[in-house]
C-alpha cells in the first residue's frame, strides 16, 4: 500500500514528486556476486563439510552435504581454489543467500 | 408409511442434515467471527430464492472407520440463486462438517454445480472455507481438486467465476481460487498459502504466523491473489453484490444497463491535473469526475498501486477503466502495475466490457531488481492484452505518455478504436530532460556554461514537441478536448462502438507471455 506522504523518484532524468509503495521501499540494492564466496542456494541443513581450511579443490569437488526438501544435495565447488574459511558447521541451518565457505 | 409420514420423513431427514456438523462446530465458527456456511449463502443471495441440491449426497470412504462416519451433505453446500435478480450457481464449504475437508462426493457435489454454471451461463460463486483435502480419502480427494481446476480452467472466460475465503484455503486447494476471475478475502478470516507455517519452520527453520503468511491483507497488498479486501463478511457479501452488477452473465451477454446519472459535482475536472507534469494527483478523481454518479468500483486496490484498475458505468453502461496513477510511484509501469492491468483487461475482453483507459506515466520502473523479475515478459502482457483485445477500446491522454508507456497504454498502434488527448497531454519519444540529454548532448558539453544550455534545451524541445499536437499531426491522437468534454466524448464514442465486430485469424489460442 501506498503511504500519502510525498517523495521524488526520478525517471528519464525528472524528478517526479509522489510516493512509494513498501514494496518499493523494501526493495534489495543490487549487489553483484563475489566469485571467492560459496553461497547457500537453498535451506537446509549442513550433514556434512567435505573439506578442510587451508585445502586445495577442484571445479565441481564437493564442499558440503546440504540436506534440504528431503534431498541430499551436494554443494559443488565452482572453482578451482584454496579455501580460506568455512563459516558453517555440521548440524546448522543457513538460510538462502548465507556465506557457507570462502576462497582464497 | 402414508404419505404424511413419508412427508414427516423427508423433514426429519433434511432436518438432520441441515444441522450440518452440530451445535458444538458451529459455537465455534461463531466465535472466530465467521456464518456458518448456510448463513453466508443467505446472506449473499435475495430473500428466499437460494435452492439447494445435492443435500443428502454421503460419501463413500470405508476405510478409517469412515463408513461409521456420517458427514452432512459431505461438507459442502450447493444450489442457485439470485444476486440483484441475477441467476448465480454456489457452493459453500461448511467448515463444522468435518472442518470442511474435501472429499470426492464433497468434489462432486462442487463440479456438478460448476456444469450447471457453464451449461446454464450464470455466474459461480464458491465460497472458500476447509482444512483442505479429506486425508481418509486418499488419492480420491486429489482426484477431486482436479476435477476443480478443470472445471474452473474450462469456465474460464465463459462465465465469471468468484471466489470467496472465508476461512482457510491452503496446499493444493488455492489454485482453485487462483484459476477464478476474482478472490475475495476477508481481515483475520481469510488464510490463503501453498505451504503453511507448520512446514516452513521445519524445512526453512523460519518461523511465521498464518496472519503474516498468508492473512487477508498480505493476498491484496503483497501478493495480489486476491482482488478484495473486507473487515468483516458482510461487507464482504455487499462487495460482492456490486461486482455482480457490473459484470454480464456469460461471455454471450452485455453487462445489465443502469439509468444514466451524472458524475457528482464535487468532482471538477478542470481542476484536478496541476499543469506541472511533475506534480501528482489521484487518477481516480478523473474517474468519478467522468463515470456516472462518480461510482467507480475499484479492482486489486491495494496491490500495484501505481496503476488504477476497475469498473464504472458510463451513460448506464458497464466499462472496465485503467488508469495510470501518479500519486504512487508517478504511475510508472513495472512488474506488478502490468500484470494487474493485463489480467483485468483480459477479463474486460472475455466478458463484453469496453475499456477505457486514462493515461499519465513516464515509462517504466527502472532497476536491477525490475529487470531480474522480468519486466520485459510482465511488460509485454499489457501489449498482449490490449492488442488481443476486440471489445471497444477508448483511451484518453492526460499527461505524459512518452516511448515504451505510451504504446503500451492502449495507443492506436495497439488497436484503440478512439485516443483522445487532453491540451495538457504530452506526447513524445521521451521525456524532454532524457531526450535533450540524448540529442543535443555535444551541444551541452561543449557550451561554456552546460547547465545553462541543457535548460535552453529542454524548453526548446518541451516548446516543440511536449504537447499532443505533433502525435495529433500524424493522426496517432484522433482529437484533442477540452477536458470539460471528457464525458461527453467517451458516452459518443462507446454508444456508437456498440456493435464493434472485430474478428481475428482463426487460431487455437494466443500464447500470452504468462
Amino acid at each position: 500500500m501506498s503511504d500519502q506522504q510525498h517523495t521524488t523518484l526520478v525517471i528519464g532524468d525528472r524528478a517526479y514528486e509522489t510516493s512509494l509503495t513498501k514494496k518499493f521501499k523494501q526493495r534489495k540494492p543490487y549487489a553483484p556476486l563475489d566469485p571467492k564466496k560459496v553461497l547457500c542456494v537453498i535451506p537446509g541443513v549442513i550433514q556434512k563439510v567435505y573439506v578442510k581450511e587451508g585445502q586445495r579443490v577442484q571445479c565441481d569437488d564437493p564442499l558440503f552435504l546440504l540436506e534440504a526438501m528431503k534431498m541430499q544435495n551436494d554443494v559443488l565447488s565452482h572453482l578451482d581454489g584454496v579455501v580460506m574459511s568455512i563459516q558453517v558447521q555440521v548440524g546448522q541451518m543457513p538460510a538462502k543467500g548465507q556465506v557457507l565457505l570462502e576462497f582464497e | 408409511m402414508s404419505l404424511v409420514h413419508k412427508k414427516i420423513d423427508l423433514f426429519r431427514r433434511k432436518d438432520r442434515v441441515i444441522k450440518g456438523g452440530g451445535q458444538k462446530a458451529v459455537d465455534k465458527q461463531t466465535a472466530l467471527g465467521k456464518l456458518t456456511a448456510r448463513d453466508r449463502i443467505v446472506a449473499l443471495v435475495d430473500a428466499n430464492t437460494f435452492h439447494e441440491y445435492d443435500l443428502f449426497v454421503e460419501h463413500k470412504c470405508r476405510d478409517f472407520d469412515m463408513d461409521k462416519k456420517q458427514l452432512p451433505g459431505d461438507g459442502v453446500i450447493t444450489g442457485t440463486g439470485m444476486i440483484l435478480g441475477y441467476p448465480v450457481c454456489i457452493y459453500a464449504q461448511d467448515f463444522t462438517v468435518a472442518g470442511g475437508s474435501l472429499g470426492l462426493m464433497h468434489a462432486r457435489k462442487i463440479t456438478k454445480i460448476m456444469d450447471h454454471a457453464i451449461k446454464l451461463g450464470i455466474p459461480l460463486i464458491g465460497i472458500n472455507d476447509s482444512g483442505g483435502a479429506r486425508i481418509q480419502e486418499g488419492v480420491d480427494s486429489l482426484a477431486g481438486y482436479g476435477e476443480i481446476f478443470y472445471r474452473n480452467t474450462r469456465a474460464s472466460g465463459v462465465i465469471p467465476q468468484i471466489s470467496v475465503i472465508l476461512g482457510p484455503c491452503a496446499g493444493g486447494a488455492v489454485y482453485s481460487p487462483a484459476l477464478t476471475d476474482f478472490v475475495f478475502v476477508v481481515d483475520k478470516i481469510s488464510k490463503m498459502f501453498i505451504t503453511g507455517p507448520e512446514v516452513i519452520k521445519t524445512v526453512l527453520g523460519e518461523e511465521i504466523s498464518m496472519e503474516e503468511l498468508g492473512g487477508a491483507r498480505v493476498q491484496t497488498e503483497i501478493s495480489g491473489n486476491a482482488h478484495f479486501f473486507a473487515s468483516n463478511e458482510l461487507e464482504c457479501f455487499h462487495q460482492i453484490k456490486r461486482l455482480v452488477s457490473f459484470v454480464p452473465w456469460n461471455n454471450q451477454k452485455k453487462a445489465m444497463s443502469f439509468p444514466a446519472r451524472p458524475p457528482k459535482h464535487k468532482y471538477d475536472i478542470e481542476r484536478i491535473i496541476p499543469a506541472e507534469p511533475t506534480k501528482p494527483y489521484d487518477v481516480r478523481d478523473v474517474v468519478n469526475a467522468v463515470c456516472d454518479h462518480s461510482d467507480f468500483f475499484e479492482v486489486q486496490k491495494h496491490w500495484a498501486a501505481n496503476i488504477v484498475v476497475g469498473f464504472a458505468r458510463m451513460n448506464g453502461e458497464t466499462v472496465g477503466v485503467v488508469g495510470n496513477q501518479p500519486l504512487v510511484l508517478a504511475g510508472v509501469l513495472d512488474v506488478d502495475s502490468s500484470d494487474k492491468a493485463a489480467r483485468f483487461i483480459r477479463f474486460c475482453d472475455a466478458f463484453n466490457i469496453p475499456i477505457v483507459t486514462f493515461v499519465d506515466l513516464p515509462g517504466y520502473l527502472p532497476g536491477v531488481d525490475q529487470e531480474y523479475a522480468g519486466v520485459i515478459r510482465h511488460g509485454a502482457k499489457v501489449l498482449y492484452a490490449y492488442s488481443e483485445a476486440t471489445v471497444p477500446k477508448i483511451t484518453v491522454i492526460l499527461r505524459k505518455a512518452y516511448g515504451g508507456g505510451y504504446i503500451a497504454m492502449c495507443s492506436r498502434h495497439l488497436g484503440a478504436d478512439f485516443v483522445f488527448a487532453w491540451p495538457t497531454a504530452e506526447i513524445a519519444v521521451m521525456g524532454p530532460e532524457g531526450a535533450s540529454n540524448i540529442i543535443f548532448k555535444a551541444e551541452i558539453a561543449e557550451a561554456p556554461d552546460p547547465a545553462a544550455m541543457r535548460k535552453v534545451k529542454v524548453q526548446e524541445y518541451t516548446d516543440k514537441f511536449a504537447n499532443p499536437y505533433v502525435a495529433a499531426a500524424s493522426g496517432h491522437v484522433d482529437a484533442v478536448i477540452n477536458p470539460a468534454e471528457t464525458r461527453e466524448y467517451l458516452i459518443h464514442a462507446l454508444e456508437i462502438s456498440t456493435h464493434k465486430n472485430e474478428s481475428r485469424p482463426a487460431r487455437k489460442h494466443g500464447i500470452p507471455p504468462f
